[in-house]
């Protein structure tokens, strides 16, 4: 199917995030390790890299405006919805498992990653559930 | 929702891409609405029903007017 316009914004936008992601990580961490970093800029820096994937999340809601086809626009909100579900729970089956000390503690941007994960599985509901009108 | 729209659709030898484009909308959207599988927002059924220049009511079947026949 030919893609939206909306799509293709959104591509441009994540991609253009994804480097400025990545330059802002290998920044931090490259100040961090070499104690280039004053204290007073600790905390705005190390927020940094977190600033592009809100920018993410930013522009999924953005796509979701200006989509006009309101079935693709549908179909995205349920792999969001099963995203969330699925990010959500594994972080409170994780917090249940590290207070009862049966695992280690994880860093809370595994939410995200689980959540990006979430939107593959929301993907494959879609195809599964409505066939060649889900894909 | 139960709908004549793929019936509409050959009767004029257009493809689901043919009807999508005419539509502004997703090959898949039309397969998705030809199916059942999704109902149309009341705008989108207005321009289906303006494109086949027929009443919404033609081409939808209204849910209690078909539970009404099955009694």
């Amino acid at each position: 199917m030919p893609r939206s316009v909306a799509w293709t914004r959104y591509n441009w936008r994540v991609v253009g995030l994804s480097l400025l992601y990545a330059t802002f990580l290998i920044s931090a961490v490259y100040g961090f390790k070499h104690q280039l970093v004053p204290n007073a800029l600790k905390y705005p820096i190390a927020i940094l890299p977190a600033l592009p994937i809100i920018g993410i999340f930013g522009a999924m809601g953005r796509y979701l405006v200006e989509e006009q086809d309101e079935y693709v626009r549908m179909l995205m909100v349920r792999q969001m919805l099963w995203a969330s579900g699925f990010a959500l729970s594994c972080a409170t089956i994780w917090g249940f498992l590290d207070n009862f000390g049966l695992v280690g503690h994880a860093d809370g941007y595994w939410v995200v990653i689980a959540w990006f994960f979430g939107l593959g599985i929301g993907g494959l509901v879609n195809k599964f559930s409505l066939g060649a009108a889900g894909c | 929702m139960e709908n004549r729209l793929r019936l509409l659709r050959a009767e004029r030898n257009w493809s689901q891409q043919d009807l999508g484009q005419r539509l502004e909308v997703s090959r898949q959207s039309v397969n998705a609405i030809e199916t059942g599988k999704y109902d149309p927002s009341l705008p989108l059924a207005f321009r289906i029903a303006e494109l086949f220049d027929l009443p919404i009511e033609e081409i939808f079947v209204s849910p209690s007017t078909r539970s009404s026949k099955a009694i």
